[in-house]
């Protein structure tokens, strides 16, 4: 490897080792969370039909959303958390000052993200599997899906971080917008089932998709085409990738 | 095309501003390989403002810096790894424990295996061997200092910079700091330091810059520094609680439990002079001393 190479590779590997150093509180604890809303919603709302979705029960329709949802928030909260914490506690001198490129600190940073969502969907699936048998309609699709949406919420996370002076801040981006876009993106419901005002505002959602996808990928058809849905995922993708970089290359509220 | 021994630190004309408040009004100085530098300066001169633009850590509004040749900013990969920087503040990652992190430091540069005895070498070095797999957040104070020490140093920079190192340290830390220091510089490495113990200054550096107000108020060789102080100093203490004549009450210094220190100019007031004045007096003098201006009368005559 090139000493460049060594570079990304131990940014990568420290960032995917302080969240594995807490792993009871980054993946089991999201893990559990998401079950009580899959125990609790199931058993609220068993045998319950979901518009559009012929011979998927509601607790089969339930898993994916839910999985996504905590894909959604766990890739925010992980570049989120590392970078106010870091810049909290100073340690953010560290990275600063050594010969990383901006691209290799999006791409450690999004690349852990992306371990931390992907062991805690495996999770959630693998505990969910027991209770509730789910098709896998398209793989390949699902695997998009996965990588979109992750990497999108792992660059908001790296915007959040950056622009962030206080873990308040942090707090509130996720309070106010990652919670209420997630949970208004149709993780317990089909949209068909909404008013023409919500429907139509669902529709405006990037997580609308990112949860519409991920179900695609597992039921092979959900509320939207899936080009429709990877199309607004890429392009959500690209403007947060685009503001992330942005930041980092003209090193705005890092390097003063 | 960049010369083929560039000198280990090249700062021109560089200006940082935030908002109407000046920090750095046009620095430009350079530093040798195989200097022991010395930038000082009181509290809010700028020096660690010029410590963060060389580290990459803030940016310049104009000028340029270079690390052996290398500018901080379109050549930024081999500036930084020409450079190890001891920061001012106690930080460190509560994530990791000693070993592990200076890994990790290592790592950000491009070193791998081959830098784990060096590791290993400066951990028994800085006394820090005892607390190798000890977590970041169950060290005191002094070790940290010390894991700092040794995580700007892991991936063995030409030249260091050490932003006040042994500021509230004891005495055994900063002994060790600056015989580990002295090695290195004996080996080649450029050694920058910023301290407010002048008397390291004194003895470390071979030559010093004084910054203040962000500007450069001095910069020589310490020997020719403190050849500038036109004066000496001479502390007398008299029998019988005798009282200096008026004729040479301009030219006390300080006075301090009987004590009293003239500040000489050594053309204008030869000390034979003052003697003759004190006999004619009729003063019996108890205690005499006189002392060579040090490194903080020139700091406090250039930056009052």
């Amino acid at each position: 490897m090139s000493p460049d190479q060594i570079g990304f590779v131990t940014l990568l590997k420290k960032e995917v080792m302080r969240f594995w150093a807490v792993l009871g509180q980054t993946v089991s604890a999201p893990v559990i969370t998401a079950l009580l809303y899959l125990l609790v919603f199931a058993q609220a709302l068993q045998g319950r039909l979901v518009p559009g979705y012929d011979g998927i029960s509601y607790t089969q329709f339930l898993v994916p959303g839910l999985v996504m949802m905590t894909v959604i928030q766990n890739a925010f909260a992980n570049t989120s958390s590392s970078l106010i914490q870091s810049k909290v506690m100073g340690n953010i001198v560290f990275t600063l000052m050594a010969p990383l490129s901006p691209l290799e600190w999006f791409g450690a940073y999004i690349l852990a993200a992306l371990v931390r969502a992907a062991l805690v969907a495996a999770a959630m699936l693998a505990t969910a599997l027991i209770f509730v048998p789910l098709p896998v309609a398209q793989p390949l699709a699902l695997i998009g899906v996965f990588l979109l949406a992750g990497g999108s919420l792992a660059a908001l996370g790296l915007i959040a971080g950056i622009w962030a002076q206080k873990f308040d801040h942090i707090a509130a981006f996720t309070n106010f917008v990652v919670t209420p876009l997630s949970f208004l993106s149709g993780v317990f419901y089909s949209v068909h089932s909404l008013p023409k005002f919500w429907y139509t505002a669902s529709h405006l959602n990037p997580f609308f998709y990112m949860i519409d996808g991920f179900r695609y990928g597992f039921f092979g058809h959900a509320d939207v085409p899936i080009a429709q849905s990877l199309l607004w995922m890429s392009g959500f993708f690209i403007v947060c990738s685009g503001a992330a970089l942005w930041m980092l290359v003209t090193g705005y509220r890092m390097r003063k | 095309m960049s010369a083929p021994f560039p000198p280990a630190l090249v700062i021109d004309e560089v200006r940082k501003s935030y908002g109407s408040l000046q920090a750095l009004k046009g620095v430009s100085f350079q530093i040798e390989r195989g200097e022991f530098f010395g930038l000082l300066g009181p509290n809010g001169a700028g020096k660690s403002t010029l410590i963060s633009i060389i580290a990459g850590l803030s940016r310049a509004t104009s000028g340029k810096v270079a690390v052996l040749g290398h500018d901080t900013v379109s050549d930024f990969r081999l500036a930084r790894r020409k450079l190890g920087v001891v920061p001012q503040e106690l930080v460190f990652d509560p994530f990791f424990n000693v070993v592990d992190m200076l890994r990790i430091q290592a790592g950000y540069y491009g070193c791998g295996e081959e830098v784990w005895p060096w590791i290993d070498e400066m951990l028994e070095r800085l006394d820090l061997k005892a607390k190798r797999s000890v977590s970041m957040r169950a060290l005191s104070g002094g070790m940290k200092r010390r894991v700092l020490i040794a995580q700007a140093l892991v991936h063995k920079p030409p030249v260091v910079i050490l932003d006040e190192p042994t500021a509230g340290v004891d005495v055994e830390l900063r002994r060790t700091l600056w015989s580990f220091m002295r090695d290195l510089h004996s080996q080649g490495t450029t050694v920058v330091l910023t301290t407010h113990y002048l008397e390291e200054a004194q003895e470390m550096c071979s030559r010093i810059a004084i910054l203040d107000k962000g500007e450069i108020k001095a910069l020589e060789t310490t020997p020719q520094l403190l050849a500038r102080h036109p004066f000496r100093f001479l502390r007398l203490k008299f029998a019988n609680g005798g009282s200096l004549p008026d004729s040479l009450r301009s030219l006390v210094a300080s006075e301090n439990n009987g004590v009293i220190e003239l500040k000489l100019d050594t053309q204008a007031n030869p000390i034979a002079a003052v003697f003759d004045a004190l006999r004619a007096a009729g003063l019996a003098i108890e205690d005499v001393h006189t002392r060579e201006p040090d490194l903080e009368d020139i700091f406090l005559e250039l930056t009052k």
